[in-house]
């Protein structure tokens, strides 16, 4: 069973509905209670960071969050800024994030002569994968995604880094820290890229 | 030599694609399609539209309730909400924005990007307002701009193109993206529903003066008048609405859009121009 955390922020009916379609258990979490007992969790996200980690914060759902992804362990997929708020702090807001993969959000320096490139990156773009199955499984190098962010994730591990996009520079479009996971394009806007990744997530 | 930017966008096969969005106007709840912002034809239902564009793997969808800031009427929330469920694509969405407040419910929606203008163009910083609360990359400016008499040439219009501001679209254009937009649409007046092809000294003005993503609508009646329009830009959003709800010369209703082929054929064609 999915559960999609809904803390008022990011395309939670859109993500539910795809998991419909493909006949797989999916339910919108709202409240600590329900959150408690989830196995597998997404993190939706759009906006700026301090406004959804604000949101998050105030949802009532933050410590038994915490518990369920930190100690029970369960796989958690963080999308757009989602996976920023995955971050320990984000050049976009004052807020700490959950702190919970060792990086931070950082702006595209459009100053750079590596990054002369419009922004924000929007559009849609490749993701080059480093990882043989996991959330690439039968999409590989071919898969084209939605995204719309002027800051990316910059882990300090490289080894977290699941998967590459070139925007003046390569970055970070998917990382990974054990059973988190995050992506920074917009899988439930993918079309069937970003249906197969959901689909991979749901039940690897 | 070609344009810097497309010879950027052509260097390197993995760089961000132009985006190829359908643009549907909502009147009374239902789809319309006008000519030069006049003539409204009633052309189907927003949420069967989206279901079909949907299975044609669309790049990204507007829609632009043009009753809303005519009549200063709040957004539709409740038609907001089952777009963004339905859509398997980004979604802008535009029309009778006037608050922060109502930009953020939006959002919360699960909508991509929110789309304000004449609200902006009367109080600019709503601009910087929005950008603070969902982020610059929400933050959609739309500028409907007309042909006027020298020396401007161009003039900016609010409430559906019935309004003059007296205002340039260009330095609006620079205001808007000091303030933070995310994103630029220029929408011609006069090359609305006439399928001619798009007003491209009017994109290259506003293109030059700016570093914002950016969107034209207004004009494009075949791919050739988008393949012009990434030939001369590189990575940019090319909208229409006549193009992807009208086939043929009696304007049939039919809603197509390119096939991914069809797509990628207009990608290679700019980059050949460049060599």
């Amino acid at each position: 069973m999915i559960s999609i955390v809904d803390y008022g922020v990011g395309n939670i009916q859109a993500i539910a509905n795809i998991y419909k379609r493909l006949n797989l258990p999916v339910k919108i979490v709202r409240t600590a209670e329900q959150l408690a007992g989830a196995e597998r969790l997404i993190l939706p996200g759009v906006g700026a960071f301090d406004w959804a980690i604000g949101r998050l914060n105030k949802s009532g759902m933050r410590g038994v969050l915490d518990d369920v992804v930190l100690s029970k362990g369960r796989p958690v997929l963080g999308i757009c800024v989602g996976m920023q708020m995955l971050a320990k702090r984000s050049d976009e807001g004052a807020l700490d994030g959950l702190g919970w993969i060792d990086g931070e959000v950082k702006k595209f320096d459009r100053a750079a002569p590596t990054q002369r490139a419009y922004l924000p990156h929007m559009g849609w773009n490749d993701v080059e994968p480093r990882c043989q199955d996991c959330l690439f499984k039968d999409i590989g190098a071919t898969g084209r995604f939605y995204f719309l962010h002027s800051y990316y994730f910059a882990p300090n591990d490289q080894k977290m880094i699941l998967g590459v996009t070139d925007y003046g520079g390569a970055f970070a479009s998917c990382v990974r820290a054990g059973n988190i996971y995050g992506v920074q394009f917009h899988p439930e806007k993918s079309h069937q890229w970003g249906i197969q990744l959901l689909k991979n997530f749901a039940v690897m | 030599m070609g344009h810097p930017a497309l010879e950027e966008f052509c260097g390197d096969v993995t760089m961000l694609r132009p985006r190829i969005t359908p643009c549907l106007l909502v009147k009374n709840g239902g789809l319309v399609k006008t000519i030069r912002f006049g003539n409204p034809r009633y052309v189907g239902d927003p949420i069967n539209a989206v279901k079909i564009f949907n299975e044609k793997e669309v790049d990204e969808i507007m829609v632009v309730d043009i009753d809303a800031s005519v009549y200063g009427k709040e957004p539709d929330y409740e038609l907001i909400r089952n777009l963004a469920a339905e859509c398997r694509m980004p979604l802008c969405y535009g029309g009778g924005v006037k608050t922060v407040e109502q930009v953020e419910e939006i959002i919360s929606l699960g909508v991509e990007k929110v789309a304000i203008s004449s609200a902006a163009i009367g109080d600019p910083q709503l601009i910087a307002k929005a950008a603070e609360v969902v982020g610059s990359q929400s933050v959609v400016v739309v500028m409907d701009v007309r042909k006027v008499k020298p020396p401007d040439a161009y003039e900016l219009f609010i409430h559906n193109g019935t309004k003059r501001t007296g205002l340039n679209p260009v330095d609006f254009a620079k205001t808007a993206e000091d303030l933070g937009a995310g994103e630029l649409v220029i929408n011609s007046i006069d090359c609305d529903g006439q399928m001619k092809g798009y007003d491209l000294p009017l994109a290259r003005i506003v293109r030059d003066a700016t570093n914002l993503p950016m969107t034209v609508l207004g004009g494009a009646g075949s791919l050739k008048d988008i393949a012009a329009l990434i030939e001369l830009f590189g990575t940019i959003g090319a909208a229409a609405g006549s193009l992807f709800v009208f086939k043929g010369s009696y304007r049939a209703v039919l809603i197509n859009y390119p096939s991914r082929s069809e797509k990628d054929a207009l990608v290679p064609r700019a980059c050949q121009a460049v060599v």
